[in-house]
């Protein structure tokens, strides 16, 4: 059966549905449609986890598709899917997330038809990243996401959505340029010639390898996002609708880090060796620098967009260090990350539908009073992301820093002081906002209705799980470490 | 059933009260409470069994009474990883147990009555059973990592406790404050662990075993700087839990959660935790001698440091908290001084007699609607319960022969002398028990002395602060009920009375060594008769001085503190270390670096990116003018362009620039 062709287009099935099927005003239809496409989606990825072999390290690949697609002479692109243990969480994470970014968008009411078929498009454009095992094809799906992320910040957003919004696409673009050149120019530097990941991932580069890596990287970096190529994302974030930040901040991030390490390590090994303790650098400046902005945030979305700069700042830092736990921490983290941000800017959203601001200042006053189950999500998901045992964060965390330590003592040392600033930043965030004196205005806030409840009590229930049993995540993660230390020569 | 499958057992009760607490019972709170009792009181039992049978059959080390489980497993020939989760039971262990169990039941069955009526009674007893159960996680640990784990969550309770009343803006700010300054103290023990896993084997699964770090083959192994380092790694951890100089400030604040809390968690366990981890790891202490010295000064200083706080505070809450800082200084001076028996048993009785006089205090505030000592007054006649069982705790604190802490006081002061001692700790000791025995005689002249001196019209003064949101002065919307003061229910003064007995008894458990004998092989208790006299002494002098002042009002408390006047100023502003902390670093140094970056971020950095955004766009402007639609034009720039590369070609650019790329 080809689950991996089904999985990636469903959400795309159920966009055309809507557009070609459904009344413009039948909003009910139209949620309803888009909540059973993306939970259909959800669970056939969760039978993929079910059915992966997790026994077999020299596996490189599950679940593949091939087929020729493009030939012009020797120039062939194929349409190749498979997943392995580094894309599956991924397209778990992907999966999830898009089924509750519809639940978190219930309530939208302009243009529901259109929002809704972008949200699913958005869905089938990141995941296609995940699946793709040819470059070419890989490429086609991270420009096919940007799209509908163009449309739904720069319609559905809010504040400088338009500016956001062209900021977005231009920032990608770029990055995207660089990368264009950079898969060219390995096509062609590489024995065999060839866009078959797999196949690039066991062959060599003849030469040129430390540019070609520099190209790819800046894409992948400014999609991470590293340090300096950051700013794009709080604007981006702050203007976003909740779902479409969520789907940002939980996946789309992710792609950045994914293709570091698929592509720019597990192809380019000699040069990921040479540019390691430069990424290291920026991995630290990344994770300190971020956590210390973020401490001065006064807007929510800033706040939580820049502490991603900060958490994905410890992806980079377990990837640079090249060692097996890093590598397994670094994924671990994304993972993670997708849940515990994901969960953090759909609270967000709810807080912000109810009081229409997001500006700390103007929140302050014991919103727990009125709010107790919105409350204590957004405790979780705090407490998750500074790091507490039994969450999620804390076992990605401290294997990153386990496998940095084995190396770089210092750098290790550096990254993990960057939890004391966390707890900082997320613990005063939730005083001003939940705690203290109540404040009257907010005397007619309700709380969670039931369809948000079940979007954030599903990510509470993830973020427990893989805190306390983070086995459920690694079996998967360990079988695709020992390909690329085999490639870094370990 | 083995000791470690009781040890799991035990671990799990309080954590299944936890789960129907918050998923089953949330809306029927007496039942909560009934539930979270029911299931500490089992643990408690499953404790007192272990405890006896560790006592029956000495089992030696914790070595061999552990199960582990993996938790993180990543596995291969090289660089492959295990961390466990796994309990281990020793003598220490099991009496940390029955400390913990113990303690915790008392405190549960007595916050029925304090925390009756609270519209968050559901919420505290779920909020409770999760301590404990993470309490008892860290205690039966086998391993650093999960003491981590359980070390955190700990944490993670004492936030969420102290922020009890999050509407009272005070409890909000002091929960933060606690959970920030101890993750300070966290980082060094994380950085420890890290440096452990690399210089431990990392591939066994003894990978971070206690029992295998203690061991002297594995000590002889990584001795040297490295481990002093990991000592004081460790022991930053420690100094942050365990509230020690510079890390302390957190737990006098910490007294803004509800009274039992500060009895269970910040007096009798959870701040008791660093003590017991360097106690845990002591054979490693001891392999690392520097560090020792470190954590005895560390620990003597704190002692006398905290005392001389506790001199000037009218909060009897605030009194009791500097007080636990100052005991937890002894304990640390003890292990620091080679005194493995004489910290534990210190730790031992102090639980027993500060969560009493904590519950006291508590009881005091209950019937008083006041934490301020000046407010109160009179309270021998009417509270006699509390107050027979608050002058034995502070009989029992100030070192008062028969009462516990007597023994354990003394013996950490005869450990000064000894062998790994020095006088000047000896001295530092010996003074702390001076103010130790004045503080506490301070409170219980001016609370329970005289007469009552609380608002006559109290009543009209209740207020129900947890629903209309209004900040509360109170600990709670405790306010006397009637003109004066009255004592507490029996639900309370029965924990209280239970308590009383164990701060007159515990003290003889050590009397022949049998204590000391079960932690330590080849134990002897030595008894120095100069150091029992001195220290007796010392605390007569101090309860006589606190009556001058206090009881008989010989000597007026004005005038003493007029004639003190720069040292009373810098003891009621606690040495101006919050001002430090507070304004100086993290509003001044911290915030304001961040600030700066920020500023920075939004500049320059982003400032740039539009900048290049803007320069592009003026160029393109200008470019499009070039665009004429003559081709001669074009056909022009067309041969520039191949004339520069030309050029650039003939100059050998290329060359140069694939040379770059080519090789790294």
């Amino acid at each position: 059966m080809p689950y991996l062709t089904i999985i990636t287009f469903l959400p795309l099935v159920g966009a055309i549905a809507i557009a070609l099927l459904l009344k413009r005003d039948d909003a009910r239809g139209i949620k309803w449609v888009a909540a059973g496409f993306s939970l259909v989606t959800f669970l056939l990825s969760l039978v993929l986890v079910f059915l992966f072999k997790t026994n077999d390290p020299m596996l490189q690949a599950q679940f593949v598709e091939r087929a020729n697609w493009i030939s012009v002479g020797q120039f062939k692109v194929e349409y190749f899917l498979g997943v392995d243990g580094l894309s599956l969480p991924m397209v778990i994470l992907t999966t999830l997330l898009g089924f509750l970014a519809v639940l978190i968008s219930w309530k939208i009411s302009l243009r529901p038809k259109e929002y809704f078929s972008l949200l699913l498009v958005l869905e089938t454009g990141v995941l296609g990243v995940f699946t793709s095992l040819d470059f070419f094809l890989f490429f086609l799906f991270w420009e096919v996401e940007l799209v509908p992320m163009f449309l739904l910040i720069g319609i559905w957003g809010s504040g400088r959505r338009e500016y956001s919004a062209m900021k977005f696409l231009i920032y990608t673009i770029v990055g995207s340029a660089f990368m264009l050149a950079g898969i060219l120019w390995l096509y062609f530097a590489s024995s065999p010639n060839t866009f078959d990941m797999i196949a690039l991932g066991q062959g060599s580069v003849k030469e040129g390898a430390n540019l070609i890596f520099l190209l790819l990287f800046i894409g992948f970096a400014i999609k991470l996002p590293m340090v300096p190529f950051h700013t794009w994302l709080p604007d981006a974030h702050s203007d976003a609708p909740t779902a479409v930040s969520v789907m940002l901040a939980g996946v789309l991030l992710k792609m950045g880090g994914y293709g570091i390490i698929r592509i720019c390590v597990t192809i380019l090994p000699d040069a990921a060796k040479y540019f390691a303790p430069a990424l290291l650098i920026l991995a630290v400046i990344g994770v300190l620098y971020g956590a210390a902005v973020t401490m001065v945030q006064k807007d929510l979305k800033r706040l939580i967009a820049y502490s991603s700069v900060s958490h994905m700042g410890y992806v980079l830092l377990g990837v640079a260090a090249l060692t097996k736990i890093g590598l397994v921490g670094a994924v671990l983290q994304m993972f993670t990350h997708g849940t515990i941000t994901g969960l953090l800017f759909m609270v967000v959203g709810l807080i912000y539908d109810r009081t229409h601001t997001r500006q700390i200042p103007e929140l302050t006053g014991g919103l727990a009073q009125r709010m107790p189950v919105i409350a204590a999500v957004f405790t979780v998901a705090g407490l998750a992301s500074l790091g507490l045992p039994a969450l999620s964060g804390f076992v990605a965390e401290l294997l990153v820093f386990i496998g940095v330590y084995e190396k770089y003592q210092l750098a290790a040392i550096l990254g993990a002081s960057g939890i004391v600033l966390t707890a900082g930043y997320i613990l005063w965030m939730l005083q001003r906002v939940f705690f203290g004196e109540f404040n009257p205005k907010w005397s007619d806030l309700t709380d969670a209705v039931t369809v948000e409840r079940v979007a954030v009590f599903t990510m509470v229930v993830v973020i427990v799980l893989v805190g306390v049993a983070p086995a459920v995540v690694l079996n998967m993660v360990n079988t695709a470490v020992p390909t690329i230390m085999a490639r870094l020569g370990s | 059933m083995s000791l470690a499958d009781l040890g799991w057992a035990i671990l799990f009760l309080p954590l299944i009260s936890f789960v129907i607490t918050v998923f089953l019972t949330r809306s029927r709170p007496k039942l909560c409470g009934y539930v979270t009792i029911a299931a500490i009181g089992l643990a408690f039992l499953a404790s007192l069994v272990v405890l006896v049978r560790v006592v029956a059959e000495p089992v030696g080390t914790a070595a061999e009474n552990q199960a582990s489980y993996n938790w993180v497993n990543i596995p291969g020939l090289t660089e492959s990883l295990t961390l466990s989760l796994g309990v281990a039971i020793d003598p220490l262990a099991a009496f940390m147990l029955v400390v913990v169990t113990g303690v915790s039941l008392l405190v549960q069955i007595y916050s029925q009555g304090y925390m009756a009526g609270d519209p968050g009674y559901s919420r505290y007893y779920a909020f409770m059973s999760l301590f404990t159960a993470s309490m008892l996680g860290l205690v039966l640990a086998n391993n650093l990592i999960m003491v981590y784990f359980f070390w955190e969550l700990v944490g993670l309770c004492s936030y969420l406790l102290i922020g009890f009343w999050f509407q009272k803006p005070a409890a909000a700010a002091a929960a933060k404050k606690a959970f920030i300054v101890t993750r300070l103290g966290d980082l060094g023990f994380l950085v420890a662990i890290l440096w452990l896993v690399f210089n431990v084997d990392p591939a066994g699964p003894n990978g971070l075993n206690i029992a295998f770090l203690n061991e002297k083959t594995t000590l002889d192994l990584i001795a040297g700087a490295g481990l002093t380092w990991a000592a004081l790694g460790i022991f930053a951890g420690a100094v942050g839990k365990s509230a020690q100089f510079p890390l302390h400030v957190w737990l006098p604040d910490a007294m803004e959660g509800p009274t039992p809390v500060s009895a269970l968690i910040h007096a009798a366990t959870m701040v008791a935790a660093g003590v017991y981890l360097v106690a845990r790891m002591f054979p490693l202490f001891e392999a690392a001698p520097d560090a020792m010295v470190v954590v005895a000064f560390v620990g003597g200083f704190t002692a006398i440091f905290a005392a001389s706080m506790g001199l000037v505070m009218h909060d009897v809450k605030r009194v009791m908290a500097y007080s636990t800082v100052s005991q937890l200084g002894y304990m640390m001076m003890a292990l620091g001084v080679g005194g493995l028996v004489a910290g534990i048993f210190h730790l031992f009785n102090h639980a027993f007699f500060k969560a009493l006089l904590f519950l006291g205090s508590g009881s005091m505030i209950h019937g008083t609607g006041t934490q301020d000592m000046r407010e109160m007054g009179g309270l021998r006649r009417a509270m006699p319960v509390t107050f027979i069982t608050v002058l034995i705790a502070s009989l029992s604190l100030s070192g008062i022969p028969p009462f516990s802490g007597f023994w354990s006081k003394d013996e950490i002061l005869a450990d000064t002398l000894g062998g790994h001692g020095n006088v000047l700790l000896f001295a530092l000791g010996l003074a702390a028990a001076f103010m130790t025995a004045f503080y506490m005689f301070r409170m219980m002249f001016v609370a329970f002395g005289g007469s009552f001196r609380g608002p006559a019209t109290a009543q009209g003064g209740h207020t129900s602060g947890h629903t209309s949101g209004h900040a509360i002065h109170l600990d709670q919307s405790h306010s006397a009920h009637a003109v004066g003061a009255h004592e507490s229910p029996r639900v309370m003064t029965v924990p209280l009375i239970v308590l009383a007995i164990l701060a007159v008894l515990t003290g003889f458990l050590n009397v022949n060594g049998w204590f000391g004998g079960l932690l330590e092989e080849g134990y002897v208790v030595h008894f120095n008769y100069g150091v029992m006299a001195s220290s007796v002494v010392v605390a007569l002098a101090g309860i006589f001085l606190a009556y001058a002042v206090y009881g008989a009002k010989w000597i007026s408390a004005e005038s003493l503190g007029r004639a003190f006047g720069p040292a009373h100023k810098w003891l009621t502003n606690k040495y101006y270390l919050d001002h430090l902390y507070e304004g100086v670093i993290t509003r001044g140094a911290v915030i304001g670096i961040c600030a700066v970056l920020s500023w920075f971020d939004h500049t320059f950095v982003d400032g740039i990116v539009n900048g290049v955004a803007r320069l592009v766009m003026a160029i393109s402007g200008g470019v499009r003018k070039a665009e004429t639609g003559r081709v001669q034009a074009y056909a022009l720039v067309i041969f520039a362009g191949v004339l520069v590369i030309m050029g650039l070609w003939m100059l050998g650019l290329p060359n140069s620039v694939s040379g770059w790329v080519a090789k790294p």
